[in-house]
């Protein structure tokens, strides 16, 4: 079942410009071209799926069409099977389609970070007592139950990352999208926020789109969207996706370091390496029975 | 070129939050090299850096610079400051004027130097960083996040220091843009013979651009050696909570195999040459 | 560091008085500051002392702590008991020169200074006490029956609760950008005035810049989590009162009444 659909959509940013606060979203100049023309998207109900992208490719800008922060120019967007144009549903819409954005420390808005889980359901005029249940539920879907008290000021990049994230799912969405979410964080916050959001995908069914640029976390999806120039230009499965080594740098792209060795395997006469190896597991299997 | 002796740093020294970041550390960096220090959050690495231009002073210990020490009588710390330019993690958040071009110039001004010499020196970092001519009179604020961190990099460039120490220069910006700045670093490096520190979390950008590796962990010094010396180390580097380049982890994972397999590769083309060689050895190569 | 400075400052206890609802301690302050202003007389004055004690003992808080909070104000101090010393007309006591210290003088910044103490003790006491958040959650509530006049009582907690959760993020914003620009050379520390006035642009416009963005980053976010205003919002704790804050609040009317009364009955004497 399809959760998004995006409808031929184009995009341009034009008087609403200031909409915009994506790191790596284009400058609007005086003429503005399109950020994306006709494009075509569906997200399953359920899915995980990667959209990577260098900076400027308009993958953030897509992001904020599904759940209507901006709106298209051309074309429909279909969150949860509204239309995002309808702005009578606006808030049911955002309840759907959560979001996380990229830099942790400007979405938490209270100071202590129970309250901060419970705002999006202070806002939607959650009940007490339901309202107490379902931000015990959402700090332990994200192991920082033992944090509720604290300041968020005194949490590392990655427990602040995964409180943003409680936030967003105690409103219970279908889907979070998660834009860069790992970008400001160090090596430690990454794995943290990958395996909430894996856990999060696996365990409760949320539906996952994340917007990234590193390699090694795009590997761990279902599905992977590359973007370059506002067009859709690989849509597969990770391990066939990142066989395409050269497309990929083409585009300001990088691979996983394992795909990296099969390439250069392959192109150093080896027949046998295959591109489609992305993680060091497979890429130890394979040289193991090469070598042995 | 850089020396620290025992060089131990407490922070909130006699309250309950007292940590200490650095601890009893003696460094010895030689001139023109190239540097990357790694470790994770917490393990002093950031707290070092800004020992070495007097931004933070010892709790205990010394700095020396050229053979001086920093906090000795007659030193001034701004002139220590030229002499070690440093590049903030995120350095874009710092620029403040209303060109590029006066950025640039705000730390060469600073020094006192003559216009024509700040203008030829704007024009040269700019350049290294690769900022046409036409963004100089631009504002700063207009520009891309990753021009912006090219911007305060050159700010920092400009002020020629002999040693140049980049926290995280590359944090947040996609592969092509990372490509594009640790390239300048190096081409900087390799132009200007100054030291270059550069601090990072990825293993991968360290091993393919610095000729010697620092691993802080928990304040102290783990190792200090060349990338080979590090990578037979994968594993204790793994221990201490560090991720190696996949290339090595490989290896690693080879070598739990039973294979007999070399652990110090780090980057993909000498993974390529490792395993040729292995073959030829077997008398197996194809 | 600018890190080591905090605000708001509260010191989390379990006596009494921090259990108390903060709607009430609000109030009680309100109440005692009251009578440090009604109160015209020494035994007034004491009355009103004698209900800060008492207060100030249930706390179980540390008198070094009060002291603390006193640094701050002493110049203030200083300044309006030499005003009052000097300036008010009397029966003069002492004269030195051109100025005459009058028994009315001495009286009047006596009060001057007690009432001032009191009056920062006091308001420490509810801040050292009372968690900023459940502070702002009181202030909302108190003022919230205003909003029927469109005294925007929401918003402005809204304001001051994402004012505390930024302080420390800012605090630590500035931090990073002073030693930033002191890396290039900036001297903050020492020259002219306007030397120094100066070197502060290099410091505050990428504080503002950063301060927008973040705002605008913030909102965005608040949006995405459907916030809309004050208006249907429910709230995860609610301010709970019971026996104890009714006992407090009639103390504190009691201690009230009292200065009130000793007050119309010393007037004449004073």
């Amino acid at each position: 079942m399809e959760l998004i659909r995006i409808e031929d959509v184009t995009f341009r940013y034009s008087d609403i410009s200031d909409e915009d606060t994506g790191a790596d979203a284009p400058k609007p100049s005086e003429e503005t071209p399109p950020v994306f023309e006709h494009l075509d998207l569906t997200i399953e109900k359920g899915s995980f799926t990667a959209i990577l992208g260098h900076n400027g490719c308009g993958k953030s800008t897509l992001a904020k069409h599904m759940n209507a922060i901006l709106l298209p120019s051309g074309g429909k967007v279909y969150a949860a099977g509204i239309d995002t144009s309808d702005e009578s549903r606006l808030f049911e819409i955002r309840r759907h389609i959560g979001m996380v954005f990229q830099n942790p420390d400007n979405q938490i808005v209270a100071s202590i970070v129970e309250e901060d889980v419970a705002f999006a359901l202070e806002n939607m005029g959650v009940e007490q007592s339901v309202m107490r249940k379902r931000v015990d539920e959402a700090l332990d879907a994200v192991g920082m139950s033992e944090f509720k008290e604290h300041s968020p000021s005194q949490l590392s990049g990655g427990q602040k990352q995964r409180v943003a994230i409680a936030g967003v799912i105690a409103m219970r969405p279908d889907c979070i999208v998660l834009d860069e979410p790992t970008a400001m964080l160090d090596p430690a916050g990454r794995r943290e926020v990958m395996k909430t959001i894996r856990r999060l995908n696996r365990e409760s069914g949320v539906t996952i789109v994340l917007i990234t640029h590193y390699m090694d976390e795009a590997a761990k999806a279902d599905r992977v969207v590359v973007m370059d120039g506002g067009k859709v230009i690989l849509d597969d499965e990770p391990k066939n996706v990142f066989s395409n080594v050269e497309l990929l740098k083409e585009v300001g792209l990088d691979v996983p370091q394992s795909t990296q060795l099969m390439y250069a395997m392959k192109k150093s006469g080896f027949d046998t390496a295959d591109t489609h190896i992305i993680n060091e597991n497979e890429c130890a299997d394979y040289l193991y029975e090469l070598l042995r | 070129m850089i020396r620290t002796e025992k060089l131990t740093y407490t922070y909130s020294q006699g309250t309950p939050f007292e940590k200490t970041a650095v601890n009893n550390v003696d460094l010895h960096i030689e001139e023109g090299a190239f540097v990357g220090i790694i470790g994770h959050t917490g393990s002093g690495k950031s707290t070092l850096i800004q020992h070495l231009n007097g931004l933070i002073k010892p709790t205990s210990g010394k700095v020396f610079i050229d053979g001086e020490d920093i906090h000795g009588k007659n030193v001034k710390l701004r002139d220590v400051r030229f002499k070690v330019g440093l590049v903030f993690q995120y350095p874009e958040y710092q620029i403040f004027e209303e060109t590029v071009a006066k950025d640039i110039a705000y730390g060469p001004s600073n020094m006192g130097l003559s216009k024509e010499e700040v203008d030829t020196r704007v024009k040269e970092a700019a350049s290294i960083v690769g900022l046409p001519d036409d963004l100089l009179e631009r504002s700063p604020f207009e520009l891309s996040g990753g021009q912006k961190r090219r911007v305060a990099i050159a700010g920092v460039m400009a002020m020629r220091p002999k040693v140049l120490i980049l926290d995280e220069p590359t944090a947040g910006l996609d592969p092509k843009g990372r490509e594009v700045i640790l390239g300048q670093i190096s081409e900087y490096h390799r132009r200007s013979h100054s030291t270059v520190l550069l601090v990072s979390h990825s293993m991968e950008d360290v091993a393919l651009y610095a000729e010697k590796i620092l691993v802080m962990n928990k304040g102290e010094v783990f190792c200090y050696d060349t990338p080979p010396n590090v990578f037979t180390k994968a594993d204790e580097i793994a221990a201490i909570g560090l991720s190696v380049p996949q290339v090595t982890k490989v290896f690693g994972l080879l070598r739990q195999k039973g294979i007999d397999i070399r652990s110090d590769v780090y980057t993909v083309d000498f993974a390529v040459k490792t395993i040729r060689e292995y073959l030829e050895q077997k008398g197996r190569v194809s | 560091m600018l890190k080591d400075i905090t605000i708001g400052q509260y010191f989390p206890g379990n006596s009494v008085v921090h259990r108390l609802d903060a709607r009430f301690k609000l109030l009680i302050t309100a109440i005692f500051i009251i009578m440090l202003f009604a109160s015209n007389t020494f035994p007034g004055l004491c009355i009103a002392l004698v209900f800060f004690l008492i207060a100030f003992i249930a706390s179980g808080l540390s008198p070094k702590l009060m002291v603390k909070s006193m640094k701050p104000i002493i110049p203030v101090i200083i300044i309006t008991s030499v005003l009052n010393i000097f300036f008010i007309e009397g029966v003069p006591l002492l004269s030195i020169y051109k100025f005459r210290i009058t028994d009315n003088g001495l009286r009047t910044s006596g009060f001057m200074i007690i009432r001032l103490i009191a009056l920062i003790c006091g308001s420490s006491l509810l801040t050292y006490t009372t968690s900023p958040i459940v502070l702002t959650d009181a202030i909302e509530q108190i003022l919230r029956p205003l909003s029927k006049i469109k005294f925007p009582a929401h918003e402005l907690a809204m304001m001051m609760t994402i004012a505390l959760r930024f302080i420390p993020t800012l605090l630590e914003e500035t931090d990073k950008i002073m030693s930033a620009q002191k890396a290039r050379g900036a001297e903050l520390d020492t020259g002219s005035f306007t030397q120094r006035a100066k070197a502060l642009i290099p410091i505050l416009i990428p504080l503002f810049v950063s301060s927008f963005r973040r705002a605008e980053e913030l909102a965005l976010a608040m949006e995405c989590r459907c916030y809309n205003g004050g208006e249907g919002r429910t709230k995860l704790k609610t301010l709970v009162s019971g026996g104890k804050d009714y006992l407090a609040l009639s103390i504190s009317l009691l201690f009230l009444s009292a200065v009130m009364l000793i007050d119309v009955g010393t007037i004449g004497v004073a």
